[in-house]
């Protein structure tokens, strides 16, 4: 029987299993609106915002490991996809952004929402596609997924010409994908994995450097294993929080710019590091010369351009972590080699404690202003560490990786490669979608909250309860922060006099709104804003001169860290 | 150091500015690209010229390597290769230097594809060197313009 592109469209997405698709309509893909309207499998969300939409697929896939669905009008819908496509990519997140196109003969000319989506998205997709006839409809929706899912995982564009959704065809999804220039490999070198377990052995001061990738291989609970094994300290990125637990003796916390004294004493004094789905990037890194000057480096990735990119490795293994952990965990498990080596490195563990009790995370709260970290403290407080946190970009972003503990994956959402503001409220209501029984919190600023603040119509639209802590200092803190240190004071337009009333705008748009001035009332309104049956922002005006160190200057190395 | 890096990739629409974009997004240099299909029409072969350290280079290769469009790469730098490169030359030849162009043209084994008054279009095939050797030579005569193609390459041998 032939089928409309459209309709080819949403068949396939019934077939590929997709429950949810955030979207936007318009002229260019009416037709798929019209199929969308009678269909009872695929549920759509309206978004108010193109960007607002990828955000949230993009949330729904970090929260679920499902591949997030989006779908947009050609022009300034597809345009507006492009910040949160370039978050997804930077941080590997597997989504798909179906766009509208004009019909395929009006191409080029400059026609009515007519925007080159697929140049304009080429460099922040793994992959972009713009289908030119109806009967390759099915083929590249299957190949889009399995692309966006596999592998390094990323957001692949599928752009769709207003013809070629009206065409009919034979409605045909492959079983199988046969891409010849698509193989990604999974498997580690198995030597490698040996050679990595006798460099690790013959040290005596390791330390596991994990990332995101951690999370999106779902190895979290071998990297553990792995770990306590051994007891190798680990320290994760800000990507990689929720990767191995937060609360776990053996972790460090966040390395980089923000991170813990400890884990940038650790990974600038260890002589050996087993980094594991992590890139080696500018804020893990400080000054790349003297990043970890004694150690030799083991690389575990599934994309070979992130090893040898930034720092050169000792062993690359190139492959799937749960598959190269598996490896290395069946060399270890049980011998006696293990048991010694925990013991031979036990006086390293104890200079991290020690690290640790010289060195902690801190902060005072007085009677005074509130202290942003004592919000994020009480928000892990009263959520037992059992939210999914969300946040936006900036010192509110900092402040939630220092101060809540994740103990588990897929728990905190942050847009860390892009460092996207604006990201935190889609992101929690994708979240909320995928996890409906959980709590989720936006730990935002007052400055990017603002980026994205209409998908709070979304969020009371669709009874998502989802709750947004903003950390309300007046300011742009994290540029604030840089002016304050490394520009003589001088807060050029950092400064927000203009702040909207964020408890009547809350009540504005059908949400619940809180307010908390002083320090005492900062538990009670969290307590009643995250007991509110639907979604609420809770405003607490924090200390607009309070920094988030310690703090690694851009540039300089770990061991130089601005501690208070 | 320079390098020869042999691609094929899906003959399609969009491949070359994957592949172009991907240069020029993360800085790498390409000093030539040459770029058509291949006995398998389905496919075609680029030939880029770049140059990097070794580092950049083992970069530029993953990167390539990286797009779904791209189906293989093969650095041909340091294999036995046949490189050639195509030039027309678009000389001037006055009464007085028509002959000394006409010999440097048999001495190359380049041929004359086109004759105008004062003025002869030259075809050479080769490498690099003797294309640059001949350009030289032909410099005092006045050169009015020149198309080359940038290198294409293939390994010796099977």
């Amino acid at each position: 029987m032939k089928m409309t592109g459209a309709e080819i469209l949403i068949k396939a997405l019934e077939d590929l299993g997709v429950d949810v698709v955030f979207g936007y309509p318009g002229g260019a893909v009416l037709n798929i609106y019209d199929a969308l309207f009678q269909n009872t499998k695929v549920r759509h969300l309206l978004v108010r915002h193109e960007q607002g939409g990828v955000h949230m697929a993009d949330g729904y896939a970090r929260a679920s490991g499902k591949t997030g669905v989006c779908l947009v009008t050609s022009g300034p819908g597809a345009t507006n996809t492009v910040t949160g496509i370039a978050t997804a990519y930077m941080d590997s997140i597997p989504i798909v952004v179906f766009s509208g196109q004009v019909p395929s003969l009006m191409i080029g000319n400059d026609a009515f929402q007519e925007a080159d989506i697929v140049g304009i998205t080429r460099p922040c997709t793994k992959h972009n596609y713009l289908i030119k006839q109806t009967k390759d409809m099915a083929r590249t929706i299957k190949e889009a997924f399995y692309i966006a899912s596999t592998g390094r995982p990323g957001p692949v564009l599928v752009d769709i010409p207003k013809d070629v959704l009206a065409g009919t065809a034979e409605y045909h999804l492959p079983e199988e994908v046969k891409l010849r220039g698509y193989h990604p490999n999974y498997e580690g070198h198995q030597k490698q994995v040996e050679n990595a377990i006798r460099m690790l052995l013959e040290k005596e001061r390791p330390v596991i450097y994990a990332g995101g990738g951690v999370i999106l291989s779902d190895s979290s609970s071998l990297l553990s294993e792995f770990a306590r094994i051994l007891g190798i300290p680990v320290t994760t990125t800000l990507m990689g929080l929720g990767g191995f637990p937060g609360t776990d003796p053996l972790s460090l916390g966040m390395l980089g710019m923000h991170g813990t004294f400890r884990a940038n004493m650790a990974i600038s004094h260890c002589d050996v590091i087993l980094g594991v789905g992590a890139r080696f990037d500018d804020r893990v890194t400080g000054k790349i010369d003297e990043f970890a000057p004694g150690a030799k480096i083991i690389h575990v990735d599934i994309d070979p351009t992130s090893i040898q990119k930034n720092v050169p490795v000792d062993i690359p293994i190139v492959g799937d972590l749960k598959d190269v952990l598996r490896k290395m965990i069946k060399l270890v498990k049980g011998t006696k080699e293990a048991a010694k080596y925990r013991k031979k490195i036990a006086p390293w563990r104890d200079q991290m404690a020690e690290w640790k009790s010289t060195h902690p995370l801190a902060y005072k709260q007085g009677k005074g202003k509130i202290k942003p970290q004592y919000v994020v403290e009480q928000v892990y407080d009263l959520t037992g560490g059992d939210a999914i946190i969300t946040t936006e970009v900036g010192q509110n972003q900092m402040f939630a990786a220092q101060y809540y503990l994740f103990d588990n994956p897929r728990t905190f959402l942050s847009s860390g490669g892009l460092g996207t503001m604006g990201y935190g409220l889609p992101a929690a209501i994708g979240a909320q979608v995928a996890m409906p029984e959980k709590l989720v919190v936006d730990i935002a600023g007052d400055g990017s909250i603002q980026m994205n603040i209409q998908e709070l119509a979304t969020a009371v639209q669709y009874r998502l309860p989802v709750k947004v802590v903003i950390l309300n200092n007046g300011s742009l803190g994290m540029v604030r922060q840089w002016q304050e240190l490394f520009f003589q004071g001088k807060l050029s337009h950092t400064c927000l006099p203009q702040i909207p009333d964020f408890v009547r705008l809350a009540e504005a748009y059908g949400a619940a709104g809180f307010r908390a001035t002083k320090p005492e009332q900062v538990r009670d309104v969290l307590r009643k804003g995250f007991a509110a049956p639907g979604p609420a922002i809770i405003d607490i005006v924090t200390d607009p001169n309070e920094m988030v160190y310690p703090m690694v200057p851009a540039g300089a190395p770990l061991t130089k860290m601005l501690l208070v | 150091m320079r390098h020869t890096i042999s691609v094929l990739v899906e003959n399609e629409f969009g491949v070359l500015s994957r592949v172009s974009g991907l240069f020029s997004g993360r800085g790498f240099n390409i000093e030539s690209l040459s770029v058509a299909e291949t006995q398998d029409p389905t496919v075609s072969r680029m030939t880029i010229v770049t140059s990097g350290n070794d580092q950049i280079v083992e970069q530029i290769l993953k990167q390539l390597n990286k797009l779904v469009s791209v189906i293989k790469v093969v650095n041909l730098t340091n294999k036995e290769t046949v490189n050639r490169e195509l030039v027309l030359i678009k000389v001037n030849a006055d009464p007085e230097t028509k002959a000394e162009v006409l010999r440097l043209v048999d001495i190359f084994r380049a041929k004359i594809v086109d004759v105008a008054i004062r003025c002869y279009t030259i075809e050479m095939t080769g490498d690099e060197e003797k294309i640059n050797a001949l350009l030289q030579l032909l410099k005092p005569n006045g050169i009015r313009e020149i198309v080359r193609t940038g290198r294409v390459a293939i390994a010796r041998g099977m």
